[in-house]
């Protein structure tokens, strides 16, 4: 039985900036993923029912307006909330050093800022997302 | 949630990963649920690529949503043939159905299937049939000329087109433009609109002698909402059509689903065991060593299974 990763990218927030989110969900593609993209301006709400629907291993999220403290935690909460607490959340974008700790801790299982070579998402992917059917 | 929705959202998620994974594990699972539902009206959303099947979705969707009605969605999407991966953005324009609990959006990755749908989108569409959904609603892969698997799961089929894409020669080509059960002219507000509704007449008039159902012509600006409640009216009549003289069309394509079914089983049954024995590659090897082709041996393939059928 083959078993296809599936991931979603999203971009929660009110930035425009897509071009990190675009450059992770090629990257997944070539290495033989199926992404679900979603757009800009998503909620933690909407993104948490497509994840849901999508049943995706994985959730990342591309923030460069700030606010990541509050929408990642966040989307780690209502997931959790949904009994999905198995589907990894990551994320990316302009996210200072000295926040990913207190991310770590609410929940966000990697961080990957700007520069990242994309080996490195792909395999953090590859070998942490759950392996029952 | 909805009452009539048999199943939790995260429940069937799962299920249709299942399904989409193990295709043999699909039956066991289905053979026990699947009920042909009557109810559930199907609706095929199928055209080239970018002509707005995605934004005619979400403005249906709304429509459905509007009298109350609950809608499941299979979004499908060109999968790589090199890696196996995908890009499905078929979500980006129906953003606004994320958090409506009478809407289940699963997108697909078409994973090598050439006909516009993916291996197990007639699996999961009965899987979402069984569960209680009033509306399904299926949209293919951006289409060429002849992805017309759609047309054996779908009551109806909306081939959407937009204006200046090819010559009265491409409209005159047998395959995708027959499978229409309903003709949406998007982007009608762009140059062309009247001259491919002529050819599209046309082609309706030449074909007149041997259609039961009439396709008709609508034309839509799905981004600016326009036309789309001439759109649902032809959906809704179609629906009545159905019911009263379709009874030959539902039968018709339960059974051309089913041969596809049959033939997915079989042919993969015969290839499992020729690998089994090794004789797939036995005859490879031939094939190379220039001690057999692949005609001579579909022959003795054909032989070997007379004499298998036979026996038993």
């Amino acid at each position: 039985m083959s078993r296809k990763i599936r991931v979603l990218i999203a971009k929660p927030g009110l930035d425009g900036h897509d071009r990190g989110a675009k450059f992770v969900a090629r990257a997944l593609r070539d290495a033989g993923m199926e992404v679900i993209y979603t757009g800009l301006r998503q909620t933690p709400e909407s993104i948490v029912n497509t994840a849901i629907q999508e049943d995706v291993d994985a959730v990342g999220m591309s923030i460069l307006s700030g606010a990541h403290n509050t929408l990642l935690p966040k989307v780690v909460e209502l997931l959790k909330e949904k009994g999905a607490e198995d589907i990894l959340v990551f994320g990316g974008g302009v996210i200072p050093d000295s926040d990913i700790p207190f991310l770590k801790e609410n929940g966000v299982q990697a961080v990957f800022t700007p520069g990242t070579p994309s080996e490195e998402f792909v395999n953090f992917i590859k070998e942490n997302v759950r392996k029952d059917g | 949630m909805d009452n009539k929705l048999k199943f939790d959202f995260r429940d069937l998620a799962k299920l249709i990963t299942k399904i989409e994974n193990d295709r043999l594990g699909a039956e066991d699972v289905l053979k026990n649920i699947y009920k042909e539902n009557s109810e559930t009206v199907v609706i095929g959303i199928t055209g080239p690529p970018g002509a707005g099947k995605s934004s005619l979705t979400d403005r249906i969707i709304k429509e459905y949503r509007g009298l109350g009605k609950t809608v499941g969605i299979v979004a499908v999407d060109p999968s790589s043939p090199f890696t196996g991966g995908a890009i499905l953005g078929d979500r980006i324009r129906m953003g606004d159905h994320a958090t409506d609990p009478g809407v289940f959006i699963r997108s697909m990755g078409s994973r090598g299937s050439l006909g516009g749908l993916a291996p197990a989108t007639i699996d999961i569409l009965n899987l979402m049939k069984s569960s209680g959904f009033d509306v399904l609603i299926v949209e293919t892969v951006g289409v060429g000329q002849s992805e017309i698997d759609v047309m054996s799961i779908a009551d109806t089929v909306l081939l959407v087109l937009v204006p200046g894409m090819g010559d009265d020669v491409q409209a005159l080509k047998a395959g995708i433009m027959e499978i229409a059960d309903i003709f949406v002219i998007n982007k009608a507000d762009k140059d062309g609109v009247e001259r491919l509704v002529a050819e599209i007449n046309m082609i309706i008039n030449l074909n007149r002698h041997r259609l039961e159902w009439e396709p008709p012509v609508v034309k839509t600006v799905a981004t600016e909402n326009t036309g789309i409640k001439d759109v649902m009216e032809k959906i809704s009549d179609r629906d009545i059509w159905l019911k009263n003289y379709g009874t030959n069309v539902k039968a018709d394509r339960l059974s051309s689903q089913f041969k596809q079914m049959a033939l997915d089983r079989i042919g993969g049954n015969i290839l499992a065991i020729l690998e089994e024995r090794g004789i797939f590659q036995n005859w490879t090897l031939e094939f190379s060593a220039g001690r057999s082709n692949p005609y001579k041996a579909l022959k003795e393939l054909d032989e070997k299974l007379k004499i298998e059928w036979s026996d038993k």
